[in-house]
C-alpha cells in the first residue's frame, strides 16, 4: 500500500518546521537511508532520510513551505508495483502522536509522598533495645568498627574498600583490625581515585556484592557524587525495579577543626534531597552501630555521614548479639514541654548542652535526634511540636536550604495551628569555612546560639 | 586504517554468517524504525541511533559466553538487541510504555535486563566504565569466571574516570574487556580535534593493559578480536582493550544536523565499508545463500521490527501510580 511520508519531529521540542528543500522528485526511487529533503527546525537545518524503499509518488508540500506541523503528510511513497493512481488509498489521517496527559484527571498529585503525613502523626517512640539490656561503654569509632566486623562475619559478600582502609587501618582508624581478620580480598586499599572506586563499588553492588565504600572524608566524595546520585540512587527507578544498588558510602562529614574551607562541609542537606538514597547521620555510638548494621543490610544505597569529632566520644551501647536500628525512626533524647529542639549528628552536642543549661533557668526542652535524614521521621517532630508549640532546629550545614528549613516547611503545613512562634534554624553561617580559630568558631553554630534561639521562641 | 582485518578466508560456517547477517540487519531495521517513530513524535527526548556500528556488538556477542555481562552508554539499542533482549520490550521502552524494559521509566538511554546480563544504558559519558569494572570486580570476587564487556566511545575515552578505572582494573586484574567504539566523532567533535594521540588502544600501555585496534566494519575481525580478548580475561590475566574503528551513519542524536562532516564522507562509508553489505557479499559469493534466502531473512526481520513497533504503539502508558514505585527497594531485586 502507498504510504504517506510525514513531517518528522527532528528534535525533542520541535512542533513545526520549514520544508527547505526537496532532494528527490516525483518518480525517483529511494532506498532506506537516502536523504530526501532538508528541513529547518528552530535550531538547525536537518537532513531527512527515507525509512522505507519505494518510489516518490507525489510531493504534497512544496519546497520553502514554512510552518509545516509535525506529522503533516509531505509526500507519498509507492511500493514496488504501485502507481500514482494508488495514492488515494493512502490513509489521510496522521497517526496518533504520543498522548499528552498533562491535564488528565488521573494525573498524579504534585505533592511529594512525604507531605502526605497523617492528621495524627504516628510516632514510633519505642526504645532501641529492651529494658534491662546489659550496656558497655564504647566510642563511636569502636561502634562503627564493630558494626562492620559483625556484618562481614555474617555475610561473605560484604567487603570494605577505600583509601588507607587496609594496611593503614583507616585514616581515622575506623577499619582497625579488619584486614587482619578478613584478609586483603575483603579489605581493599584503593588508589586516590574517588570517582573511579565509587563507580567500581556501585558496579560490584549490581554484581551481587555488598560494598562498604569509605571516603576518607565526604569532602572528597564530591569527586564521586555523580556515581552516588546518577548511578547508585537512580538505577532502581530507571530499571523499572529490576536492579538496585545495595552499597554503603561512609566516612566523616562536616567540620573537623581548623582544616579550612575545602575540608569542612556538611553534606546532610545535599544528599537528603536525592530520592533513591538513604541518608544517615548518627550522633551516639549506639546509633552509629545499629544504623551502620542496618545500612549494610539495606538493599538501597546508603549515604552514611559520620563526624570526626564524635569518633572519640564514648556512649553506652547495648550488649546484644544482633543490634540494629531501623531507618526513619527519630530518637527522643530528652523529654520536655516548653520547646522542641531538633538536630542530628554533631548538632546534637549543642542541642543537648543547650537543653541542660536551659533547664537550669526552668525552660524544659524536648530534644529530638533525627538520626536518618532520608527517610526523615517528621511525625515525631510534629507530635512533639503539637505538645511544645515551639521549635528550634540545629545543624552545622549551610542555611540555604537546610534540613532545618525543610522541617520548618513541614511544621508550617502540618502543625501551623500549634505553633506559638516562628521556627528558628540554627545553622552554619553562609560562608566558606575560615581557617582562623576565632572565625571558624563564629562560622559554626553553637550552644549559645541554640540557647538564644530557644529564648526567642519561648519569649523568655 | 591500520586496523586488524580478517584477510584469510572466513573461518566461519554458513550458519554463523547468516546469524551475523540477521543480527546486524535486525539492529539496522530496528533503528530505522525507531528514527521513524521519533519523527512521528512517538519517541521523545534523546534518541541515539546505532546505524553503521552494528558489526561491533554482533561480533563481540558472538565471542561472549552465557553469563558474561555487558554495560554501555546511551547509544545502547544495538547492544540490547545483540544480547538477545526482546525488540518489543526495547521499542516499548523507547515509546515510554508499560511493556518497556523499564516500564517506561528509563527511556532510550536507560534500560536493563538482569536475565540477559545487560547492565544499562548510562547517560553520563564515561560513568559506565567504572561500573563495568565493578561488575568484573564482583565476578572475580565470586570466582565465577565471567567477563564483562564495558563499551564506551572515543569521546568518553578522554574522561578522567576511564583512566582511574584502567589503573584499578590492571592493579586488581579484573576480567573486563574495555571496548572503545571509535566512531570518530564525539557528538560533533572529530577525534582529530579532541584527542591528542589518535590510537586510543595504546593508552592502556601505561597501565600494562594490552590493546589492539580492530576494523569495526568487519564483523569477523571483531569476533576474532573478541575471542582473543575474552580468552585473555578468562585466563585471569586482567583487562584487555579493543579499540574498534567504526562509523555512525546518522547524527549523534535525532536533533543533530551533522554539519561537522560532509555528506560525501558518510556516503563513502556506506557504499564502501558497510558491515551488513560485507556479510551479504560473503554469503552470496561463498555460495552460502541465494538472493532469495536473504530476501526471506529481510522479510523476517522486517516483520519482527514492524511487530515491535506495533507492540510499542499499542502498549499503554504506565499507570500514574508508577511515578511512586521503584524508588526504594525492600530487597535487592537482582539478588531476590
Amino acid at each position: 500500500m502507498a504510504t504517506e511520508i510525514l513531517m518528522p519531529a527532528l528534535s525533542p521540542t520541535m512542533e513545526e518546521g520549514t520544508l527547505a528543500k526537496w532532494l528527490v522528485k516525483e518518480g525517483d526511487t529511494v532506498n532506506a537511508g537516502d536523504i530526501m529533503a532538508e528541513i529547518e527546525t528552530d535550531k538547525a537545518t536537518m537532513e531527512f532520510e527515507a525509512v522505507d524503499e519505494g518510489t516518490i509518488g507525489k510531493i504534497l508540500i512544496e519546497d520553502g513551505t514554512e510552518g509545516v506541523k509535525v506529522n503533516t503528510p509531505i509526500a507519498v511513497l509507492l511500493e514496488e508495483g504501485e502507481s500514482a493512481d494508488d495514492i488515494d488509498t493512502a490513509s489521510s489521517a496522521p497517526p496518533p502522536a504520543a498522548k499528552d496527559d498533562s491535564d488528565e484527571a488521573d494525573a498524579p498529585k504534585s505533592a511529594p509522598a512525604e507531605a502526605k503525613a497523617p492528621a495524627t502523626p504516628k510516632s514510633d517512640t519505642s526504645p532501641d533495645w529492651p529494658e534491662g539490656t546489659e550496656m558497655q561503654s564504647m566510642t563511636v569509632r569502636e561502634a562503627l568498627n564493630t558494626a562492620m566486623a559483625e556484618e562481614m562475619r555474617r555475610d561473605d559478600t560484604v567487603f570494605v574498600m577505600g583509601e588507607e582502609v587496609a594496611e593503614y587501618e583507616g585514616a581515622y582508624k575506623i577499619t582497625q583490625n579488619l584486614l587482619d581478620e578478613f584478609g586483603a580480598k575483603r579489605v581493599i586499599d584503593t588508589p586516590i581515585t574517588e570517582h573511579g572506586f565509587a563507580g567500581i563499588g556501585v558496579g560490584a553492588s549490581w554484581g551481587g556484592l555488598r560494598p562498604v565504600v569509605e571516603f576518607m572524608t565526604w569532602n572528597f566524595a564530591m569527586q564521586a557524587i555523580d556515581q552516588i546520585i546518577n548511578s547508585a540512587a537512580k538505577t532502581l527507578y530507571m530499571s523499572g525495579g529490576q536492579m538496585g544498588s545495595p552499597i554503603v558510602f561512609r566516612g566523616p562529614n562536616g567540620a573537623a577543626a581548623r582544616v579550612g574551607a575545602q575540608h569542612s562541609q556538611d553534606y546532610a542537606a545535599w544528599y537528603a534531597q536525592v530520592p533513591g538514597l538513604r541518608v544517615v547521620q548518627p550522633y551516639s555510638a549506639a546509633c552509629a552501630k545499629g544504623l551502620l548494621k542496618s545500612a549494610i543490610r539495606d538493599p538501597n544505597p546508603v549515604v552514611f555521614l559520620e563526624n570526626e569529632i564524635l569518633y572519640g566520644k564514648s556512649f553506652e551501647v547495648p550488649k546484644m548479639d544482633d543490634f540494629t536500628i531501623p531507618f526513619g525512626k527519630a530518637k527522643i533524647w530528652r523529654e520536655g514541654s516548653d520547646v522542641t529542639i531538633v538536630s542530628f549528628g554533631i548538632g546534637m552536642t549543642y542541642a543537648l548542652e543547650a537543653a541542660e543549661k536551659l533547664a537550669e533557668d526552668g525552660i524544659d526542652a524536648e530534644v529530638i535526634d533525627l538520626r536518618t535524614l532520608r527517610p526523615m521521621d517528621t511525625d515525631t517532630v510534629i507530635k512533639s511540636v503539637m505538645k511544645t508549640n515551639r521549635c528550634v532546629t540545629v545543624e552545622e550545614g549551610w542555611p540555604v536550604p537546610s534540613i532545618g528549613s525543610y522541617i520548618s516547611s513541614v511544621l508550617m503545613q502540618k502543625a501551623f495551628d500549634y505553633l506559638d512562634a516562628p521556627v528558628i534554624n540554627c545553622t552554619g553561617k553562609d560562608v566558606p569555612m575560615p581557617y582562623a580559630a576565632n572565625l571558624e568558631k563564629l562560622a559554626l553554630t553553637s550552644t549559645t546560639e541554640v540557647i538564644d534561639a530557644v529564648r526567642q521562641v519561648t519569649y523568655r | 586504517m591500520a586496523a586488524r582485518k580478517s584477510t584469510k578466508k572466513p573461518n566461519v560456517s554458513a550458519e554463523e554468517l547468516k546469524q551475523y547477517y540477521r543480527d546486524m540487519l535486525l539492529i539496522r531495521r530496528f533503528e530505522e524504525k525507531a528514527g521513524q517513530l521519533y519523527g512521528m513524535g512517538l519517541i521523545g527526548g534523546f534518541c541515539h541511533l546505532y546505524i553503521g556500528q552494528e558489526a561491533v556488538v554482533v561480533g563481540l556477542e558472538a565471542a561472549a559466553e552465557e553469563g558474561d555481562k555487558r554495560v554501555t552508554t546511551y547509544r545502547d539499542h544495538g547492544h540490547m538487541l545483540a544480547c538477545g533482549m526482546d525488540p518489543k520490550g526495547v521499542m516499548a521502552e523507547l515509546t515510554g510504555r508499560e511493556d518497556g524494559y523499564s516500564r517506561g521509566k528509563g527511556g532510550s538511554m536507560h534500560m536493563f535486563s538482569t536475565d540477559k546480563h545487560f547492565y544499562g544504558g548510562h547517560g553520563i559519558v564515561g560513568a559506565n566504565v567504572p561500573l563495568g569494572a565493578g561488575l568484573a570486580f564482583a565476578d572475580k570476587y565470586l570466582e565465577n569466571n565471567r567477563v564483562t564487556f564495558t563499551y564506551f566511545g572515543d569521546g568518553a575515552a578522554n574522561q578522567g574516570q576511564v583512566y582511574e578505572t584502567f589503573n584499578m582494573s590492571a592493579l586488581w586484574q579484573l576480567p573486563v574487556v574495555f571496548v572503545i567504539e571509535n566512531n570518530q566523532y564525539a557528538m560533533g567533535t572529530s577525534q582529530q580535534r579532541s584527542t591528542s594521540s589518535p590510537d586510543i588502544y595504546h593508552r592502556g600501555e601505561a597501565f600494562g593493559i594490552p590493546g589492539e585496534m580492530v576494523d569495526g566494519m568487519d564483523v569477523l575481525a571483531v569476533k576474532e578480536a573478541g575471542d582473543k580478548a575474552v580468552a585473555h580475561c578468562r585466563s585471569g590475566k586482567g583487562p584487555y582493550i579493543l579499540e574498534i574503528k567504526t562509523y555512525r551513519y546518522r547524527g549523534h542524536s535525532m536533533s543533530d544536523p551533522a554539519k561537522y562532516r560532509t555528506r560525501e564522507e558518510v556516503q563513502k562509508m556506506r557504499e564502501e565499508k558497510d558491515a551488513i553489505e560485507h556479510v551479504r557479499d560473503l554469503l552470496i559469493s561463498g555460495g552460502h545463500a541465494s538472493e532469495e534466502d536473504l530476501k526471506a531473512i529481510d522479510k523476517e526481520i522486517k516483520d519482527v521490527v514492524n511487530g515491535s513497533a506495533d507492540f510499542a504503539k499499542d502498549s499503554p502508558e504506565p499507570a500514574t501510580d508508577e511515578l511512586w514505585t521503584d524508588i526504594i527497594a525492600d530487597v535487592a531485586p537482582q539478588n531476590a
